[in-house]
């Protein structure tokens, strides 16, 4: 790890002034970005730690019954908030990585980050959750724009996501056997008028929708229902772990046993 | 009733209690007054020429105190390999040198170019960063095969090729090898691959360099498990100090699993350095770092072949095996594939003709060299699938034709010549079989369809040769080493007793069990006993611990010691009571005179020996001290049968492994509580073999699966509770403690029976699928299944 300036304010508008810095970066529970400075293989000037903001912390329900997630939320704390509320999301948050990655890690850090294997992109696209940010709110369907590219501009801070709370949802993640993330993770959600299916650590282009299925699920939402899809290999990740067309038979089998756990 | 104390008792792991409180002294723990950080700039790339090596601007950096390259090692010594081959024409090896920094070319991704020493770790690094490096990218040799092609590139451009030798045995052999099979009723042949593994310690390896300018000796903190080798290597061979000037200390040492047996480049530059600069050099190994310097292990592709006559009797078997060596020969590397390899492939059956070929091959790759099981695992794995496949293609049972072709008159002469001094292979496989009911199994597998899964058995057995090893055999066989083991037995005063042993303690618990055996001797508490390892500077002359030889030949060493104790005591005991010598027994710590009502505790013959002011001092030489040293006569012969039953998920490939047992014979059993621990343990890395382990190179040399993201280690929830016996107990006929010896047994045994257990769940599914490569993750066996 390189030398680096810490900061920690205690205000949304005090860490806005802060990564306005050179070479500023920020900071949320660190479980990237930590141990990608101690390889070199990041060296911020200055680490802007969002873990001081009492304002981005806790889970509430708005007006419209939407879960409201601070930022800074960690998953332990997500998990133990909506395990009522949000069975599916409560589910999700706490099976990310282990103990310690789920007491340090934040929600608005995994989605900033969106590593292509993450869980928490499957869960907010499926929701069809708003990311809101210090200057605005984004549509899920807006936020994602592949491998660890969101649609944040440089020094946005993710403040708050809004989940609706489908009638019924489950995510399946099967597991990469060496980091355990989601060797491909499939969201179904089901809505009163519509059901939404996101995948994650499938594609080379990060969290999708499985638009097929969701027509189909729409339809008849049974696990039935996509047998007749295929996934196509195209585009699906291949490496030492699974093959793409591998990774296509998991959308499918992972899709289907989602819509069974509903 | 199980026993409290002594042999055979369940002692709890004393060490336990300062590995569990956080109070053991690791070598990290180790700082020394003064003393300064190195940073290895190590190779990125896995084949080049190094034109430049500019450390001026880095030398100029914060905090350096001196960067060292390649040319301040011009004139020292290599790291030496401690085995010869001689290949099958009667020619030694191709023996490359292996410099401590990188000269002329690098040669592996990892290979240090320059260390960089400075007052703190991070300055080191950051220095190391500044060092302008003019690397040539030559193509990297990765495949084996490729590289034993004519005209592939060579990763020593002084060597004839990349073939380091080409091993036949035995090689008198080979035409009634290949006339058997032409002769057989059928043949099974089979080809796969034992995949290169890392041996991922928890302690990464660590080493401090100190230097006494008063008295000119040099001193070696190391993560080993053997300092008389390191020390003996180290001095004579790389650095030229005789071991009376140099001290090696292997402390707390956190798991080694072999990779911690090998002289080490940064062991002897850390000693080096001490020396240049006058002041300690320490360095501790990253986990990043760890994965492309410690030696892997495993890396065979084999062919195997086995002949069979039409009543199902193994006639002969045929091997082609190409094994890894890495960039370098690692310490004991060519040893691996051939001794440790070769000479097990009769396991457990009486196979009558047997050949077996090694190429050992030179790549861009770390080295390789041995890793718990050492050989034996590859041998085992090899022999006991192409059994299993060959009971699937003649339609009888695997456990059946296994039984059929047992061995069962000792002592057997292998024809692969080694000579089973004991055992009895259809006891182990009774008990296994009682263990497992394996005439529940329909049901079980019944219920396995329930909910879509398939469910397998898998079975086999396994041999291995530990206690390693006669010094005079392997010395025929090109060792450079006498592997005998030594102890010192030191009775205090007042009674307590500190027993210095060559071997080394990195997990196995010797300071727990060597006291038993002690104890039990004398009839005395394991509390008076203290073990004392680890230092050349307080321990006889020892080999150290790996082939699971502690107990089998260190222990009977400290019991030789220990026998010369009692004799002398009782020499004493005899003068004390006025009583012959002949008539005095030693029992419960009390010398008693037969036929009398005469005794004397074992304190008041200590103290007599300490201060003899009553005591034949014209006969005897006071005090009570005694060491021994002992050379095993034959290798100890562990045998046993091992059982795995597995679901797999047909839509995914996920191997759930259900149960797994394991029925060993390690003749007697000094502490069951951790023998059953190294029984564990070794299951839990065979079976992360089986199923999960792998380290994956790229065409161009790039470890991918570099750290703990892609290399995947075995958690517990990745395995079943064990069942574990070992009932079937034939003591060992050649060591005075008739044991075995544990410590690589499960390691060794379980991946066939995790493999056998996962083909038969395919087939038995309706799969044409007759073999997977390790590891069987989900990814291949759903790609075996969907071709």
């Amino acid at each position: 790890m390189y030398e680096f300036e810490f900061k920690r304010p205690g205000t949304i508008a005090d860490a806005v002034a802060a990564i306005g810095a050179e070479e500023a970066q920020l900071l949320g529970g660190g479980q990237t970005l930590l141990p990608t400075m101690k390889q070199r293989l990041a060296a911020p000037a200055v680490l802007v730690s969002l873990g001081g903001i009492s304002e981005m912390q806790g889970v509430c329900t708005d007006d419209a019954g939407r879960i409201c997630v601070g930022g800074g939320t960690t998953h332990a704390a997500v998990s133990a908030a909506t395990a009522e509320s949000y069975p599916a999301l409560s589910h999700l948050a706490g099976h990310i990585g282990d103990p310690a990655v789920r007491n340090r890690g934040t929600i608005g850090g995994s989605l900033a980050n969106n590593d292509p294997a993450a869980c928490y992109p499957a869960a907010v696209l499926a929701s069809g959750a708003n990311v809101v940010t210090n200057t605005r709110e984004i549509a899920a369907d807006d936020f994602f724009e592949g491998m660890f590219t969101t649609a944040l501009n440089d020094g946005e801070i993710i403040t708050e996501v809004k989940f609706p709370v489908p009638v019924a949802a489950s995510y399946q993640k099967f597991l990469q056997p060496a980091s355990r993330f989601a060797l491909t993770g499939v969201f179904v959600a089901k809505f009163a008028g519509a059901v939404r299916v996101a995948v994650t650590g499938a594609s080379e282009d990060g969290v999708f929708r499985w638009s097929e299925a969701e027509a189909a699920l729409s339809a008849d939402f049974s696990p039935d229902a996509v047998d007749g899809l295929s996934v196509s290999a195209d585009g699906m990740i291949a490496d030492m772990h699974g093959s793409a067309a591998y990774r296509a038979n998991l959308v499918k089998v992972l899709t289907k046993r989602a819509v069974s756990a509903c | 009733m199980p026993k409290d104390s002594g042999i055979g008792a369940s002692s709890k792991r004393r060490e336990d209690v300062r590995f569990l409180t956080g109070t053991g002294n690791y070598t990290d723990d180790i700082n020394l007054h003064g003393q300064a950080y190195v940073h290895f700039l190590r190779s990125d790339v896995a084949h080049g020429r190094l034109n430049k090596v500019d450390t001026s601007v880095a030398a100029e950096m914060p905090g350096v105190v001196r960067i060292f390259t390649g040319a301040d090692f011009e004139g020292v010594g290599g790291l030496p390999c401690g085995w010869q081959v001689t290949d099958k024409h009667g020619n030694p090896m191709q023996e490359p040198a292996h410099p401590v920094l990188a000269q002329g070319k690098v040669r592996h991704v990892g290979d240090p170019i320059a260390a960089v020493v400075a007052e703190t770790a991070a300055q080191a690094r950051n220095a190391a960063e500044a060092i302008e490096l003019d690397i040539e990218e030559l193509p990297a040799v990765i495949d084996m095969k490729e590289a034993v092609k004519e005209g592939a590139t060579k990763v020593h451009d002084d060597l004839d090729s990349n073939l380091c030798y080409d091993w036949g045995f035995v090689e008198e052999n080979k035409a009634a090898v290949d006339e058997a099979f032409e002769k057989a009723a059928h043949v099974t042949s089979l080809e796969l691959v034992n995949q290169r593994l890392v041996a991922n310690p928890m302690e990464p390896r660590v080493a401090v360099g100190d230097y006494n300018r008063a008295t000119g000796d040099s001193t070696l903190y190391t993560t080993s498990q053997n300092p008389h080798v390191i020390r003996l290597l180290m001095g004579a061979f790389v650095l030229g100090i005789p071991e009376h000037k140099l001290r090696v200390v292997a402390p707390d040492v956190g798991g080694g699993f072999g990779s911690k047996i090998f002289h080490y480049a940064e062991e002897a530059f850390c000693t080096f350095a001490a020396k240049a600069l006058a002041r300690p050099v320490k360095w501790t190994s990253s986990r990043s770092e760890a994965f492309i310097s410690d030696a892997h292990g495993r890396d065979h592709v084999t062919k195997i072949e086995l002949a069979l006559d039409a009543d199902n009797n193994f006639t002969a078997l045929r091997t082609d095996t190409y094994a890894n060596m890495g960039a370098y020969l690692s310490t004991f590397a060519p040893s691996v594939p051939t001794w440790l390899h070769g000479t097990l492939m009769a396991g457990n059956y009486k196979t009558p003709l047997i050949y077996v070929n090694v190429k050992a091959v030179f790549t861009n790759t770390v080295a390789v060299d041995a890793y718990r099981g050492a050989g034996r695992p590859e041998a085992t794995y090899q022999l006991e699938r192409v059994i299993d496949k060959a009971a699937r293609e003649l339609g009888v049972d695997p456990v059946a034709l296994r039984r059929q072709n047992f061995i069962t008159e000792f002592p057997y002469a292998t024809p692969v010549a080694v000579e089973y001094d004991t055992g009895d292979y259809n006891a182990t496989m009774d008990k296994l079989l009682e263990m497992v009911d394996r005439d529940g199994f329909e049901a079980r597998a019944a219920e396995s369809a329930k909910s879509g899964k398939l469910r397998g058995f898998g079975v086999n057995t396994y041999i291995e040769a530990c206690g390693i090893a006669p010094s005079a055999l392997v010395g025929q066989l090109g060792a450079r080493a006498g592997l005998y083991e030594s102890a010192t037995v030191r009775v205090n005063a007042t009674g307590g007793l500190v027993v210095m042993t060559g071997s080394h303690s990195h997990g196995q618990g010797h300071e727990t069990a060597f006291p038993q055996v002690v104890a039990d001797m004398i009839g005395i508490p394991e509390n008076m006993v203290e073990i004392v390892h680890g230092d050349t500077a307080n321990t006889p002359m020892g080999m150290g611990t790996y082939g699971s030889r502690s107990l089998a030949v260190g222990g009977s060493a400290i019991v030789r010691a220990t026998e010369k104790i009692i004799n002398k005591a009782k020499k004493i005991a005899a003068h004390l009571m006025e009583a012959s010598e002949g008539d005095v027994e030693l029992k419960d710590g009390q010398f008693t005179v037969a036929g009398t009502d005469k005794s004397v505790a074992w304190g008041d013959v200590t103290l007599a020996a300490y201060v003899p002011h009553n005591y034949p001092l014209e006969e005897l030489e006071p005090g009570l001290e005694e060491t021994a040293f002992y050379d095993p006569a034959n290798f100890t012969y562990p045998a046993g049968a091992y059982a795995c039953e597995v679901e797999v998920d047909p839509d995914t490939g996920k191997v759930t492994v259900c149960s797994f047992a394991a029925a060993d014979d390690f003749g007697n059993v000094v502490n069951p509580m951790i023998v059953e621990g190294q029984v564990h343990g070794g299951l839990a890395q065979g079976i992360g073999q089986a199923l999960l382990e792998g380290a994956v190179y790229d065409e161009n040399g790039q470890l991918l699966s570099a750290s703990y993201m892609d290399y995947a280690m075995p958690r517990a929830d990745d395995l079943p509770s064990f069942q574990v016996d070992h009932s079937c107990a034939t003591p060992c006929t050649h060591n005075p403690l008739g044991v075995k010896g544990c410590g690589e047994a499960g390691a060794i045994g379980s991946p066939p029976a995790v493999v056998n257990a996962v083909v038969d769940a395919l087939q038995r599914g309706g799969h044409n699928v007759t073999h997977i490569d390790m590891p069987l993750s989900p990814g291949r066996v759903w790609q075996a299944m969907n071709g």
